[in-house]
């Protein structure tokens, strides 16, 4: 009896230890030093561990849901750099299909706009899309916040981050932007090879970069790898005719275009395009190269295609996988608890 | 220290500045206490025609020749200022100028807040939330602002934005949607854009008082200016609405037309002073 008792305490001490080191490890959001001023506003949501804490909750709370079964992180998933791994477009409810792929959760604090249209101008507001998308979480937010409100333990969790018990729509998605600012992706070897960290390109990829800062930097901007623009990359329109940006703007010069998403961790980040249309990174580069189509406001850039031979294509795939972060992929503080 | 010293130091200068300006506007200064202001209110009385608006149980026919009745009617109405025969003017304080008025909720009729004393020859006022709040930070959008709040949907969550004026109701010439109903929507919103320019349906409406009585605001006393709001005019006006030719109405082009179209609602019946 004394023995199981023993070791019920240990066990229950050892977690406790293992969670704390884990928030030993919170350093609050840092600039890693080869990436720009971040352009989220940090002095109207201070990140405190506490706060974070919160929000990585929620971001794995079902409850969020209109049924309770479908999180933040279902179609966010860690090992897939916050995609959705294997699915062409986001399922959700009820197995319900939505009509794009769902982006990663990474590097958010530098983002100007969300979603592959860019409706969304402000992380704290970008929550509010897919829990009440009817496809995705199908909830009403007020109906979700009263979950909280019931549940054992998010009022103290609450009380933890803010100071008292209420739950409110702004403390509810701050926490939620607190977890996504610091889903920061800037440990590859490409970050340790241009922080001069030790790390050097095989010949493979450093002749992949010399091919990727020649034929796809302008768009796919370095750190970030991505120019945050929205632009027609010459795929077929799809066969539900979605006009991307063009739905957000109504401006007919947007029709067709959707954000150029980044590079990073794109190794893990597949099926590709704004619908998951491309499920491997060479048909991604075979489309570049003999299959761009020309339709209403096709990027002037890729007017001709992007000449690539085989060889070429190995390399710049080689160089591709050195954005690969598997430390942000196996973060124990990014992850369900 | 220093730091925080030229930080309110620059907040005091640009917070004289905006005082300075806003004297030049001939903005009525807000001295008083809030004891000493008068209470106010505009009452929002929505009419179809020159008949009652009875929601789901009465027919109308617009100027289409199309019968149609409705289910549910909410606008937003902010940014509520007050004008004396002067030239001067009384803008009643940002956070508490934002009224959702709901057909369905009979206490949202009146828009109610505080005013000095005075005698107001004119009111205007924003159909629909001004674009600053629209971009305004979360915490700052409480009330009927908030975008999680069970207003029935009058906020966009896809593209970051308020639904200023929302009218649905039943037809015989809508199409059958696919919930099985022949349902007319029209959703309109648009504060101009945030990332890139769009529409703009934010309108302000200005009302002249004199004619159906001066709003005469006295402290201890509740002047009501009350106005009707004839909602057949979102369907007659520059533009000829058909439900038919047009069953749902949201985000798009066409909207313009309709947001063009309610401008005229409003008309003032009288003052209770």
């Amino acid at each position: 009896m004394n023995k199981k008792y023993c070791f019920f305490c240990f066990g229950f001490i050892f977690l406790v230890s293992c969670s704390k080191e884990i928030m030993n490890s919170f350093q609050g959001f840092k600039k890693p030093a080869n990436f720009p001023e971040s352009t989220y506003r940090f002095a109207e949501n201070e990140i405190t561990a506490n706060k974070f804490e919160l929000g990585r909750k929620l971001f794995y709370e079902p409850r969020l849901s209109r049924n309770n079964t479908i999180s933040c992180g279902s179609c966010h998933i860690q090992s897939a750099a916050f995609t959705q791994h294997g699915h062409d477009v986001s399922h959700g409810i009820d197995d319900r299909l939505g009509t794009r792929n769902s982006p990663p959760i990474m590097n958010l604090a530098w983002m100007p706009t969300f979603f592959w249209d860019g409706g969304v101008f402000d992380l704290d507001l970008q929550p509010i899309v897919p829990i009440t998308n009817h496809v995705e979480m199908d909830e009403i937010v007020e109906n979700a916040l009263r979950k909280l409100r019931s549940h054992p333990q998010y009022p103290l969790l609450f009380k933890k981050a803010y100071g008292d018990t209420a739950i409110t729509t702004a403390r509810t998605m701050k926490a939620l932007s607190q977890f996504m600012l610091l889903c920061v992706s800037a440990e590859s070897k490409y970050d340790s090879v241009s922080r001069n960290l030790g790390a050097t390109f095989t010949s493979q990829e450093q002749q992949g970069y010399l091919l990727f800062k020649q034929k796809c930097a302008t768009c796919h901007a370095e750190p970030l790898f991505t120019d945050f623009s929205f632009r027609n990359n010459g795929i077929a329109i799809g066969l539900n005719n979605d006009q991307g940006r063009y739905m957000v703007t109504l401006n007919d010069a947007d029709k067709y275009k959707f954000k150029v998403p980044s590079l990073r961790n794109v190794e893990f980040t597949k099926p590709y395009m704004h619908d998951g249309r491309f499920v491997t990174l060479d048909a991604v580069l075979d489309h570049y190269s003999s299959h761009i189509q020309s339709t209403p406001n096709l990027d002037p850039l890729l007017s001709t295609g992007i000449p690539l031979n085989i060889q070429d294509k190995i390399n710049l795939l080689a160089f591709l996988k050195t954005l690969s972060d598997r430390n942000f992929l196996t973060n124990k503080l990014l992850s369900e608890q | 220290m220093k730091n925080f010293i030229s930080k309110t130091l620059i907040a005091a200068l640009s917070s004289s500045l905006l005082f300075a300006t806003c004297k030049k506007d001939e903005v009525l200064p807000n001295n008083n206490t809030p004891e000493e202001l008068a209470s106010m209110s505009v009452e929002f009385d929505n009419i179809v025609g020159g008949q009652n608006l009875f929601l789901n149980t009465t027919n109308y026919t617009n100027a289409a020749g199309e019968q149609f009745n409705i289910s549910q009617l909410q606008y937003f109405v902010s940014n509520i200022k007050l004008h004396k025969t002067d030239g001067s003017y009384y803008t009643v304080n940002a956070d508490s100028s934002y009224f959702l008025i709901k057909e369905s909720d009979a206490a949202t009729r009146y828009a109610r807040f505080k005013a000095p004393a005075g005698d107001y020859n004119q009111l205007s006022f924003v159909l629909g939330v001004d674009s600053l709040r629209s971009t305004m930070d979360i915490s700052k959008r409480t009330g009927v602002l908030d975008p999680a709040g069970g207003h029935d949907g009058m906020y966009w969550g896809w593209n970051s934005g308020y639904i200023f004026f929302k009218m649905e109701g039943i037809s015989p010439v809508a199409p059958v949607d696919p919930t099985g109903q022949r349902k007319f929507r029209y959703h309109i919103g648009g504060f101009g854009g945030y990332s890139a320019p769009t529409l703009n349906n934010i309108k302000t409406i200005t009302i002249d008082l004199t004619a159906s009585g001066i709003a005469q605001a006295r402290k201890g006393r509740n002047s009501n200016i009350h106005l009707m709001v004839d909602v057949m005019k979102a369907f007659n006006g520059s533009t000829t609405l058909s439900i038919a030719a047009n069953p749902s109405v949201m985000f798009s082009d066409y909207s313009v037309n309709i947001a063009n179209n309610y401008t005229s609602m409003f008309y003032h019946d009288h003052t209770e002073n």
